[in-house]
């Protein structure tokens, strides 16, 4: 079989909660390539959604700022990031147990839950003022 | 003129309630993420303020997609339901909302109907 040259996109939006389809529907696009099922695809999107709804509501408190998506395919492996230069955290792992949120009352807590249930792999690399950079990482085809 | 008329359409509201004695069905958007979930907690705020309202039934038909920003929407009204004894149900998930529902426990609070009327009458 041959091997396949990795592949890669990157794409910066406005912090904007209309932006938040854009992005899952610009990743699943890119993911398609690697010829994924319909579950991998809602794997996918929702993951995506996840983070980017984060750095809208958390990263940037709803306000203006500019939010990296990347993507790249290795052989059957998606990496997507999302990146944002927002408030940050100061303790990633508290903001990633289950039914924790900053914002008690609309929101559930499960964001992250969410993307480490749908993605196989995920890490945050966080601190305050200095923003926040999600990257996911799931094998496509098993 | 057809077109201008589908277009104006797109623009309309996404949720739509419905209420049926002291039961109120929320028809859900296409798209249930935090960006089509903003207006509903005011709106479902302002319809149980204004009427009593003892049941909520989710209706999922149009629902293609659905995030955590969805769960905390459901889990919001399930508990002020839930607080005053009556029952919170939804029908219509297709596998993408029904894999997210199983994820945040939803099914283990609301009960799952095949169709609305199955849901109205309990």
């Amino acid at each position: 079989m041959k091997v396949k040259k990795r592949e890669f996109m990157s794409m910066k939006m406005d912090s904007l909660s209309e932006n938040e389809e854009f992005a899952r529907v610009v990743a699943a696009v890119f993911a398609s390539r690697m010829d994924p099922t319909i579950e991998e695809i809602d794997d996918i999107k929702t993951a995506v959604s996840e983070a980017v709804t984060n750095a809208v509501i958390h990263g940037y408190q709803e306000k203006e700022g500019i939010i990296t998506l990347e993507a790249a395919v290795e052989d059957r492996l998606l990496t997507i990031i999302v990146q944002d230069d927002g408030i940050g955290m100061a303790d990633v792992e508290k903001a990633m147990e289950p039914m924790y949120t900053s914002r008690p009352g609309e929101r559930s807590g499960m964001g992250f839950s969410f993307m480490e249930a749908f993605m196989d792999q995920v890490e945050v690399v966080s601190a305050p003022g200095k923003g926040t950079t999600v990257t996911m990482r799931k094998k496509i085809g098993r | 003129m057809q077109n201008h008329y589908k277009e104006e359409e797109k623009l309309e509201p996404s949720f739509i309630y419905e209420a049926k004695e002291h039961t109120l069905i929320i028809h859900l958007p296409r798209e249930f993420d935090h960006h089509n979930c903003r207006n509903l907690k005011y709106e479902t705020d302002l319809l149980m303020a204004e009427n009593y309202i003892s049941g909520i039934i989710f209706d999922f038909t149009q629902t293609r997609f659905m995030d955590s920003s969805g769960i905390g929407i459901l889990l919001n009204r399930y508990k002020e339901i839930h607080a005053g004894g009556g029952k919170v149900s939804f029908y219509g998930a297709c596998p993408q909302v029904m894999r997210v529902l199983k994820i945040a426990g939803i099914p283990a609070l609301m009960k799952e109907y095949d169709c609305k009327e199955a849901a109205i009458f309990g």
